[in-house]
């Protein structure tokens, strides 16, 4: 089948790789129809994430027909799924809490020791991201093997297109969390730092949650512009000293809660930033968390502070007497998907929610690794792509025809 | 009160006499005492022996980093920024030491620490009265989340080893007390343990010991403990053993990861998935490398 594989920084192929094979009993294999490139691919990309390994299957947003299953699997051949990005066993003490993404068994035994080394405790797995959580291939292909899927997937009904579930893979639910993570009150301001599809999300799901404001933080004009169609006021940092902007637009309060949508690579031309980029470039850091730091400052003195943005080590510089003195709640992982599938596939069929606004680009798996260019260099106006392995094939069909028609 | 303000200004002197001393030394030796060379040669050890026995890891990271910027840009800064990135590494790696040797400093009275053994460590570990001379103790808990009879039923039936024990390749009862285990040992030999069960308390306690005729000496202990109300069972494994060859078949057993102490974490990791989920997960999956098989896990 054909794959995007990672082979170094800024080093993505379309390879063909051997198929999927079901391991296991609760094994499925589902042949992807629609998959994304999700803002956090772009720390693979910029090789800020350990443990990934040249000729890795990268891609966690899919979703596809089951065309395959193991003999313990609840699926069905033929059943549409969305497949969440996070893999959990349904079974251990965090995934019957609800805490899917800290499952303790997904992550086999021989890769959760790098995490546990790192972290403290092994992480749950994850597809298509790295060794540490799990070294299972991803979705940026043709076909998925995935392991416990009758806890995982969600079955879709027949109605719905593609591109209105897709993004209950991850950056829905994500978004989703975070918002809950900033605990809201009526009557709050939220503030989110970065407006990707994850910030877009949270933004739309603060308001819905009964925000009475929402302030988006971001230096991408498209990206705003988005942002301000959710119902967003939004502030360019470019243009505005953003902590003195929260204030005055709180008069002098400072935002109830604020959401760090961007991790670890953050962008902004200050001091701090520059030096954790010098750092991260010698190995000395792993962290470039110069938004989650003027978030921490920005927040009123006992509010939330919620983090969906990816971080993967220790950060320098960390505002930690500010969180300590202004009493500051955290609350912080990777999306327990499991939870909000459901929930979420009803607002969408419902249409509370908008999963497509911020679709920009739709492309044949083919292109990936160009479209990981673009995704990287062009935010600006690449909000969000997603990969069509189907498309590819639609279109190398009349190409022969165009050959013949051209002189001899 | 003038004897004081005397004794400061004399101390005060001694200061200055002994900064200015400093500096003339410093003077003396200058920058040009040290050649081009050595200064070459000199950021040339630190890159490459120095660095090593701290953060191996680091420099070997460096160096890639270093080589990669050579290649872009031709070095230069990036040197510069490696070297004072490998001094705080080294610096920080000092401290760390410091502290080390500090915490280690015990006094003479009994341990008071409410821990299992296995976790004693330096001197505490030295005085505890069940380490024998060169065996090894290892040990390790896990919760797993099934009643502690089902948990102990598995174990006790020594035959399921195989399915979540890496390297025990085969065990075959013998009677209802004894069993012949193969275990895989570096460079693909195998060897044999006879062991007897020494101790059993059904649903709490299973022990063995290896018989003498056995090629290693190694004796078990696996105790299973109720966790707090629905939270499963503590299983607690227990292993002592004489490692092969002494030392070196240590250091082997560690290179090959067959050491007794990763081996027994990912076991009972492996004995969890298999009790919690009914299977134990790999990441058998496709990549583009193609020496592996998309059914075959990948570390």
């Amino acid at each position: 089948m054909r794959a995007l594989t990672w082979h170094g920084r800024h080093d993505v192929r379309v390879d063909t790789v051997p198929d999927p094979e079901i391991v296991l009993p609760r094994d499925c294999i589902i042949k992807v129809t629609s998959t994304a490139i999700c803002g956090s691919d772009l720390h693979l990309y910029d090789a800020y994430i350990p443990t990934l390994r040249a000729g890795d299957v990268l891609g966690h947003e899919f979703m596809g027909e089951v065309v395959e299953t193991g003999t313990k699997s609840t699926l069905k051949k033929g059943q549409r799924v969305v497949v969440p990005f996070t893999i959990s066993c349904g079974q251990c003490f965090f995934c019957e809490k609800q805490q899917f993404s800290a499952c303790d068994n997904s992550n086999p035994a021989e890769t959760s020791d790098a995490s546990e080394t790192l972290m403290g405790h092994a992480m749950g797995a994850a597809f298509g991201y790295a060794h540490l959580t799990g070294g299972y291939a991803g979705g940026q292909a043709e076909y998925v093997r995935v392991p416990f899927s009758d806890v995982g997937p969600i079955v879709i009904p027949d109605g719905l297109d593609d591109d209105k579930v897709l993004f209950l893979s991850d950056i829905l639910p994500t978004g989703w969390q975070a918002a809950e993570n900033a605990d809201i009150e009526p009557g709050d301001t939220v503030a989110v730092w970065g407006c990707g599809p994850v910030g877009l999300f949270a933004i739309q799901s603060a308001l819905l949650m009964g925000a009475h404001r929402v302030i988006a933080i971001d230096h991408y004009p498209r990206r705003l512009e988005l942002a301000k169609q959710m119902g967003a006021e939004v502030l360019d940092y470019r243009e505005v000293e953003v902590l003195e902007a929260l204030k005055e637009m709180t008069g002098g309060i400072g935002p109830d809660a604020v959401i760090d949508c961007v991790g670890m690579e953050s962008h902004g031309l200050s001091v701090d930033n520059v030096l954790d980029t010098v750092k991260a470039h010698t190995f000395l850091g792993t962290e470039r968390p110069h938004a989650l730091r003027q978030a921490i400052i920005a927040c009123r003195k006992g509010g939330r502070v919620s983090i969906p943005g990816v971080y993967g080590g220790f950060a320098d510089k960390f505002p930690l007497g500010q969180l300590m003195e202004k009493g500051l709640s955290v609350k912080s992982g990777q999306t327990h998907m499991q939870r909000y599938l459901k929930p979420l596939l009803d607002l969408i069929r419902e249409d509370k929610i908008d999963t497509t606004f911020m679709i920009s680009h739709r492309e044949p798996l083919e292109k990936a690794a160009e479209m990981y260019r673009h995704w990287h260099d062009e935010q600006n106006t690449y909000t969000k792509i997603v990969l069509k392995p189907e498309m590819a094939k639609q279109r190398e069909t009349p190409a022969p025809t165009a050959r013949v028609s051209e002189p001899a | 009160m003038a004897k004081d303000i005397h004794e400061n200004e004399a101390r005060d002197k001694a200061v200055v006499e002994n900064n200015r001393r400093e500096v003339e030394r410093a003077g003396k030796q200058g920058p040009a005492d040290v050649s081009d060379d050595e200064i070459d040669a000199r950021a040339e050890r630190a890159l490459n022996s120095e660095a090593e026995p701290q953060d191996r890891g680091a420099a070997f990271r460096s160096r890639r980093y270093e080589q990669k910027r050579d290649r872009r840009d031709g070095g230069g800064s990036s040197r510069a920024l490696i070297g004072i990135g490998l001094g705080l590494a080294t610096a920080g790696a000092a401290a760390f030491f410091f502290a080390k040797q500090r915490e280690d400093e015990l006094s003479d009275g009994p341990l008071i620490s409410d821990a299992p053994d296995h976790v004693l460590r330096g001197k505490a570990l030295e005085k505890a009265r069940n380490t024998e001379a060169g065996a090894a103790l290892v040990g390790r808990t896990v919760t797993v989340n099934k009643p502690k009879q089902e948990l102990y039923a598995v174990w006790r039936d020594f035959a399921r080893f195989p399915e979540f024990m890496d390297n025990v390749r085969e065990i075959v009862k013998l009677d209802e007390q004894r069993s012949e285990w193969t275990i895989e040992a570096p460079m693909g030999a195998t060897v044999k343990v006879l062991t007897r069960i020494v101790e059993d308390v059904p649903g709490t306690t299973i022990a063995w010991v290896s018989e003498p005729e056995s090629q290693i000496e190694t004796a078990g202990r696996v105790e299973f403990a109720d966790a707090a109300e629905g939270r499963g069972t503590f299983v607690r494994l227990v292993m002592r053993y004489t490692p092969p060859a002494g030392t070196i078949g240590r250091l082997t057993a560690k290179v090959l990861q067959r050491e007794p102490q990763i081996q027994a974490r990912r076991d009972l990791r492996r004995f969890k998935q298999l009790m919690e989920t009914g299977e134990i997960p790999i990441n058998a999956s496709p990549s583009g490398r193609k020496s592996e098989s998309p059914t075959e896990a990948t570390i």
